[in-house]
This record gives structure tokens, sequence and C-alpha cells, in this order.
């Protein structure tokens, strides 16, 4: 689904954001990226929908190359969902209407179709009574939970997710991982940015180590948890498992 | 002192005065907030893009509006438009404009500069994730500017740009030397006619500064409420 072929990024000429970074997620996969501040991931997952550009190596999603110029972006981000660290509802539109626009401005439904679509993913994350609210009116973590329907309106072949809980106070990180697991068991291909290591324990097929802008390990979930072969990979998870 | 005034020539051109006069300068205005505001938007969108070339062109064109005297450039503009006309029409002679179609034009132009860069501002102070997530749902830029940024920041600056066109509003006045008949040049002309220069200038500093200070007023009640939704 998402070829990811030794792509390098830089800022500027002086600093490498990526090296060399080669991965896959297939269809249906779960994959965590993990790995220190700094270390490329967040930088990774928005080549893979050209929110970042890239100079060197290719990325396909779905067959289609997203360094390509000749690529209609728009066409390919809108197969794409994504979720962002601070939510990034629109503040100025209520949250069904933040559900509704890009359904009929880029997929070009009715507003009676995507009323319904929209109000049926409220439901699902548990939001329908919020409809009408507008965004600065709820939580962090339900914010993040409109967030998460308003990516899956418009039916997305694949989900990004950039740190989705790292600006969630903690009494709100776990209900918006119950959405991701409840994603993820439906069986959609998902590329998680993330530090929640219960969420990778419990629903990852692979989990991805970044260090200093490369991929330093890449492994199935319980070969990284068990015994991961690289040392930092070793040092990050006894700091960040030791509480 | 007073004895010798004569207010009733107020009474008397009450109808001149405003059916002709501030109905001019409130169309002129009006017209030219909405002209202004359109232009200045995609004169803020060129500054800020990553197009080559266009951010100087339009950096040059703030520059220039804005180091010019406004008197300057309604007259220049009254005198070059017939012959800009004649260039883009192709005709053998000048194009005749009116007054009117002429300082509409002029302050158009003039105060797109001025709103470009309170636009700007605007565009500025919405958060670059805003952009970035309307595009991961696959909009294009211009949707995303037209249902995404732009609102907000028209929201965010609304109480600038409408103190913008309270200023506006003063400065097409200016128009007096085209001989137009604005508020200004309807009571310049009962002044002139009736030799009551004093009643009638006392009468027109009065109307500019209540409607001026009423408006201020709902601007800073506006931006009360703006504050609170926030």
């Amino acid at each position: 689904m998402i070829e990811i072929s030794h792509v390098d990024k830089w800022y500027g000429t002086a600093f490498q954001a990526l090296k060399d970074c080669t991965t896959s997620v297939a269809k249906g996969e779960v994959v965590v990226v993990c790995g220190p501040s700094g270390s490329g991931k967040s930088t990774l997952i928005k080549c893979v929908n050209a929110l970042e550009p890239f100079q060197k190596g290719t990325i396909t999603v779905d067959g289609i190359s997203v360094g390509d110029p000749r690529t209609n972006l728009p066409k390919l981000r809108s197969r794409v969902g994504m979720v962002f660290q601070h939510f990034e509802l629109f503040p100025h539109l209520r949250i069904i209407d933040n559900l509704c626009l890009a359904q009929e401005k880029v997929l070009g439904r009715s507003h009676a179709e995507a009323m319904a679509k929209g109000s049926k993913l409220l439901d699902r994350v548990g939001l329908k009574d919020h409809a009408q609210k507008y965004p600065a009116q709820l939580s962090g973590g339900q914010q993040q939970r409109v967030a998460i329907a308003r990516a899956l309106a418009m039916d997305p072949i694949a989900m990004l997710f950039d740190e989705p809980t790292s600006a969630l106070d903690p009494e709100m990180i776990s209900e918006v991982l119950d959405v991701m697991i409840d994603l993820a068991r439906d069986g959609m291909t998902m590329m998680v940015v993330t530090h929640e290591m219960g969420f990778a324990r419990k629903v990852a097929n692979r989990v991805i180590f970044m260090d200093q802008g490369e991929i330093v390990e890449d492994a199935q979930k319980e070969e990284f948890f068990n015994k991961p072969r690289s040392e930092r990979a070793q040092k990050f998870l006894s700091k960040i498992l030791s509480h | 002192m007073l004895a010798n005034f004569d207010f009733d020539v107020i009474r008397r051109s009450l109808g001149y005065l405003f059916f002709d006069g501030m109905t001019f300068t409130l169309m002129l205005t009006g017209l030219a907030t909405v002209g202004g505001i359109i232009w200045g938007t995609l004169i803020a969108m060129m500054r800020l893009s990553g197009v080559w070339g266009l951010p100087r062109i339009a950096q040059l064109y703030v520059d220039l509006m804005r180091s010019l005297p406004l008197v300057l450039v309604i007259f220049w503009f009254y005198f070059l438009v017939p012959y800009i006309g004649q260039w883009l029409t192709g005709a053998s002679r000048p194009v005749r404009v009116g007054a009117f179609e002429s300082s509409l034009l002029t302050f158009t132009l003039f105060e797109a500069a001025y709103y470009a860069e309170i636009m700007r501002a605007g565009i500025q102070s919405i958060s670059r994730g805003q952009p970035a997530a309307a595009s991961a749902l696959g909009l294009t830029y211009w949707q995303t500017m037209r249902y995404v940024v732009l609102p907000q920041a028209f929201r965010n600056m609304l109480p600038v740009l409408l103190t913008q066109t309270i200023v506006l509003f003063q400065d097409t006045s200016l128009v007096y030397v085209l001989s137009i008949t604005d508020f200004l040049g309807a009571a310049s002309k009962v002044a002139q006619r009736d030799g009551r220069l004093v009643e009638m200038y006392l009468f027109a500093a009065l109307v500019y500064f209540v409607i001026s200070s009423i408006a201020s007023f709902g601007v800073r009640r506006l931006q009360a409420r703006i504050a609170i939704v926030r």
C-alpha cells in the first residue's frame, strides 16, 4: 500500500532530516513508528502524503508516486487520511461542518450525503451529541476523535497518525487510543507515529524505530519488544518502558 | 459673534447635502472597501506565495501606493485612466471615464495596499497546521484559502479592516479636487454660493465626527465580542 524507498530529505543544505529511509506498509497492516524526538519520524510520515517534500528516493501510495510532479497531489491526499498532533480542526466551522467540508468540496458529495456520513462517523467516535458545537467547546480528546472522524469521512485507503496523543492530557489519551484500536481491528491500513507502546503491543504488526533520521530497526512487534537488535532501540525501550 | 451666523443655511441644504453628497460618499466608501479588500487579499496572497517573483511584485505595489500622497494618486488616475483605457481597448482617442468611476478605481487600488498589509497579518496569524490539515484532506490551494484560511484571517482582522474603512470614509473627501459632489463637496458648494463658509464647514466637520465616532464605537464593541468568542 505504502512503499518508501531510499528517501533522503534535507532542510536547507546543512541538516539532513531523513537518511536513506526504506520501509513499507502492506494493506491492512498497522505499523508504529517510534523514536526519540527529532529522529525524523514525523517528517517521514508527512512525506507520505507530500506535506513535506523530499529530495531523493521514491514513495508510492497505492501505486502512485508521491514525488512525481505530475501526480495530482490533492487527489492522492484525499485518499489518505491524516491525524495531527494538535488536531487542527477548523475553529470557524461547527463539528459537523468540519466533517462535511472536504466530502463536499473534494469528493463532490451532496450536502445530505455528507451529513449522513458525518453523523454516522460522529456516532462511531461517540460524539453524536456535539455535532452542532464548535471545536473550542470540546476537550482535547474529543477534538482528536472528531479529527479522526473527519479523516474517515473521506473513506481513506490508509490512515496516517502523527503523534495523535502527544498533546493530550493523560486522562484523555485512552479515549483516542480506543478509537484507533477499534479502527485497526477493522482492518484499516495505519502508519502511526507514537510513543504509546501499549498501543503498539496491542494492535501493531510491525514497529519501526528511528534515530537521527535513520530507520534503525524495522521488525515484527514481538521481535522488537522481546529482543531488539540495535543498541539504540534497546536503550530507547528501556527508557520508555521503565516507568 | 454667533449672531452673525445663519445656521438656517444647513436646514435649507440638508436634502442636497445628504441625498446628493452623503449618498455619493457612502457609495464610494462601500464599493472601494469591497474592491479594496478583494484586491488587497489577492495582493496579500501574492506576497505570501512561493511563486517566483510574485512576492516582489506585490511588495513593490504596496510600497509604491503607500509612499504616494493620496491626492496625487487621485489626480493621476483622473488624467491617466482615459489614456490607459485607450491603450487597453485600442480606441483612437482617450476613453471617457466618469469622475465616479475614476475615483472608485483610485480608492480601490490605493486602499488595497493598506488592506493587503492587514490581510497579510491575518493570514500569518493562522497556524501552519490549518492549511496542512486542509491539504491533507485533499483541498486545493484555492479551496484551502477560500474555506479555511481566509475566513479565519478575515474574522481575526475584522476590527482592523473596519478601522481602515473609517479612514477611507474620511479620505473620500479628497475627491473634492475633481470637483465631485461628495458630502464635503456639497457642503463646500453651498458654502461658497451662500457665503456661509464657517457654518457649512463646521457642520461638515460635525457630521464626519459623529459618523466616524459611532463607527469606531461599533468596532470596539465588535472587538470585545470577537475576543470572547475566541
